[in-house]
């Protein structure tokens, strides 16, 4: 038993030392030597300020100008993640749906006249895993194109050809779904309008 | 459901198949002490570590001293994890200013990445100094992992020996597992995580102002050094509360490829590897099939159910997929697909909320963790849990036939058949337990978040997932809230369900450990009768099924009447609550 003891405790100092501070911290100075960019959260500059994170979602609630993020049960907190453990059988969620549904109809109908309840896709009315999750499905961007592109009076043409830029694919072609970016399309957005 | 979800689930288990046997046969040459393409690098390496460690490598161990070894070994690591969970607020790399983890937190907690559980009552980037992280919790990724690889082995080498009684050295094993194979697989993931965008940084947060004029704050850390172990280590406890569903955790779809392979990665190599020990690979295809048969049915069903919707969601006429608690980029059929690897294996990482999959998409990952995670199972944990399974298969066809039950030419006598009842049934009764004890008296009330039977399925998840060593939760249950804890700003669990998760964790990891190394001492160094006409074969697709069968009965008859109160209710019925 003393032998495995005295072992055990060497081992673990040895591990802490090794695994715990050499590996992490070497990994750090070669990634922030090599690869800052992304390991310092793939920061997004607009006018010169940062503005966010290529991977965070962020708010554009009641700014009909911008693309409109997934709801968020954390109100895109990216310091204090949570889910909303909104069950299956849980009334509240239906509630909530209802009500999500009910506004996004109200949001995009005026632009998009012959938008119904049916065809309100689903990832604009459920909350994420994340609470900031950074993009919004194809369908969901095709449906906004219209609104931005009335309010900021560009061609709907152009609209959804920035939608396309900012597409992710499926990864290989094969993994998750494809999926668009709000923030960095909302940059371009702003960017055409100066340009 | 769409062609590409299918197509995803197909493309996957074809790579995992042609991994299988180039890691497994890696795993074979390491721990049989051949050289592999590291030994020149590693090799002084690991002859420098035995000097320090004061370790004679070639000194083998009976299977007492080896669980031993385990169990002191493990006890330390507790002892450490918990000192560091406690001193944080005087210990370095601590930019947020976080103060001590309470005490029954902390105990949780340290059990829980010892076991490798990774259970979490606790919120990472609002609990938990970067120091932490690297120094406490994802050193015990490694060791947690290299503990349950090393006792996999030795049990492999209890059905291969066959002149002498020693299992191998614990701390031989140790030392290889972390060096030839967790490290250095770590070191390349991460190196690929941080180019995909997984954050690894010692900066204190960051807070600008966000392009629609708010203001939002990022936490950054050593995240994707720890990320890659908890994956690959089948650890899966989350540097940020939301686990792999953070994008700086899991950025893209890509990535979350590379997750979920990683995630089944060793514990699928380790049918291969046990078919090269024990001689005969297609020993380790019998396992390998019927492992993959039962995950592909779970991944079928989870995702056919979420395709098709929660009843929350069917009352409110939203059409499609239920999306509640998932990203976009992963959609349905990754989240699903990531759902089934991480609960077969005892991962316990999620990408998406477990609370909020559909009735029967949620029975899934409880399903797969009643098995008793033999599934692939957790690294090592999954392949020893499963042997057990197999002397159970074998011992119940003996009896069919009316012959004496005998595995890889070794007879299998009472003794073995106790021990092996004892380790089946452990963590199943350990379980039960715990459940009932929380939900019978008021203490396991205040854990519970959602009315109706989904409480009582968050309870029963709880408990399955700890005593499982699993980790992922219904994260409904949490506890209550402390919201305003002098330096925390995220939720603990109550004393009561801190203390009993630790039981069910600790439990849940060696009772089966003590068990199964006792099988294999007890059949290391029996003599080998050569296969007759009548001996069974366990090397056939029948065996398989068999094998599945014997899984399935255990677990339904144990789990069946509490599946009933939760999930079978709310999959048969369309009342919310």
């Amino acid at each position: 038993m003393r032998t495995e003891l005295r072992i055990s405790l060497i081992a673990i100092v040895l591990c802490t030392l090794v695994l715990g501070l050499a590996y992490p911290l070497g990994l750090t100075g070669i990634s922030q030597a090599v690869i800052s960019g992304p390991a310092n959260g793939s920061l997004v500059h607009h006018n010169g300020h940062v503005v966010g994170s290529e991977l965070i979602g962020q708010d554009f609630k009641n700014l009909p100008r911008y693309f409109q993020s997934r709801p968020s049960q954390t109100d895109y907190s990216a310091n204090a993640t949570a889910f909303s453990n909104a069950g299956p059988n849980s009334a509240d969620l239906r509630d909530r749906l209802e009500a999500s549904a009910a506004a996004y109809l109200k949001r995009e109908r005026p632009f998009d006249l012959t938008l119904t309840k049916t065809q309100v896709p689903g990832d604009a009315v459920f909350t994420t895993a994340s609470g900031v999750d950074p993009q919004i499905s194809v369908a969901d961007a095709d449906i906004q194109a219209h609104r931005v592109a009335a309010v900021r009076h560009l061609s709907l043409a152009r609209v959804d050809a920035l939608v396309h830029e900012h597409t992710d694919g499926r990864a290989l072609g094969i993994f998750g779904d494809p999926a668009v970016n709000v923030l960095t399309l909302n940059i371009a957005l702003d960017q055409e309008a100066t340009r | 459901m769409t062609f590409s979800g299918w197509a995803e689930i197909v493309v996957f288990v074809v790579v995992l198949t042609a991994l299988t046997p180039l890691i497994g046969g890696y795993m074979a040459r390491l721990f049989t002490g051949e050289r592999v393409f590291l030994s020149p690098i590693v090799g002084p390496i690991e002859r420098g570590t035995y000097r320090v460690l004061g370790v004679d490598a070639e000194q083998e161990q009976d299977w007492k001293a080896y669980a031993r070894s385990v169990i002191v070994f493990s006890a330390i690591g507790f002892a450490s994890l918990y000192a560091i969970l406690r001193l944080q607020g005087s210990l370095p790399f601590n930019p947020q200013g976080f103060g001590a983890v309470p005490a029954d937190v902390s105990l949780n907690t340290a059990s829980s990445f010892v076991t490798n559980t990774n259970w979490q009552f606790y919120a990472g980037e609002t609990t938990v100094s970067n120091f932490t992280q690297m120094a406490g919790l994802a050193v015990h990724n490694f060791l947690s992992a290299a503990v349950g690889i090393a006792v996999c082995v030795a049990v492999i080498r209890g059905f291969a020996n066959r002149s002498i009684a020693t299992l191998g050295s614990f701390w031989v094993d140790l030392v290889r597992g972390l060096l030839y194979l967790l490290l250095p697989l770590s070191i390349l993931v991460a190196l690929f995580y941080v180019t995909q965008g997984v954050v690894q940084s010692l900066s204190p947060s960051d807070t600008f102002t966000t392009l629609a004029g708010g203001k939002q704050s990022l936490v950054l850390g050593p995240v994707a050094s720890q990320e890659s172990i908890k994956i690959l280590g089948t650890n899966g406890g989350g540097f940020y509360n939301v686990n792999s569903a953070m994008p700086f955790e899991n950025p893209t779809a890509l990535t979350n490829a590379v997750q979920m392979l990683s995630i089944l990665l060793i514990p699928a190599g380790l049918t291969a590897t046990f078919g090269r020990m024990v001689g005969s690979r297609r020993q380790g295809w019998t396992i390998y099939a019927a492992m993959l048969a039962m995950f592909v049915a779970g991944v079928a069903v989870l995702y056919a159910a979420e395709a098709n919707g929660s009843a929350a969601q069917h009352a409110a006429g939203i059409l499609g997929g239920n999306l509640e608690g998932k990203d976009t980029r992963f959609g349905l059929g990754s989240s699903t697909l990531f759902a089934a690897a991480t609960t077969v294996a005892s991962c316990g990482a999620v990408n998406a909320a477990m609370e909020s999959l559909t009735a029967l998409g949620g029975a899934v990952p409880m399903a797969n963790m009643m098995t008793g995670e033999v599934i692939f199972g957790g690294v090592g944990s999954g392949l020893y849990g499963m042997l057990l399974f197999v002397l159970l298969a074998v011992f119940l066809a003996g009896l069919m036939v009316g012959r004496t039950p005998e595995y890889l030419g070794k007879k299998i006598r009472a003794r073995e058949i106790k021990l092996t009842m004892a380790g089946t049934l452990a963590v199943p009764l350990l379980v039960l337990f715990a459940t009932a004890l929380s939900i019978a008296t008021k203490w396991g009330k205040p854990s519970i978040a959602a009315p109706g039977p989904q409480g009582f399925s968050e309870t029963l998840y709880a408990y399955t997932s700890q005593g499982n060593n699993n980790g992922s939760a219904f994260a409904g249950f949490t506890g209550f809230v402390q919201p305003n804890a002098p330096g925390n700003t995220g939720s603990f669990g109550i004393t009561f369900a801190d203390i009993l998760g630790s039981v069910a964790m600790v439990g849940g990891r060696f009772l089966p450990i003590i068990a199964v190394l006792a099988v294999a001492g007890s059949l290391a160094g029996r003599r080998v009768t050569p296969a007759g006409p009548g001996t069974m074969r366990t090397d056939t697709p029948t065996f398989a099924a068999l094998l599945i069968a014997t899984i399935l009965l255990v677990a339904l008859l144990t789990f069946v009447p509490a599946l009933l109160l939760g999930p079978v209710v709310q999959s048969l019925s369309t009342t919310l609550f």
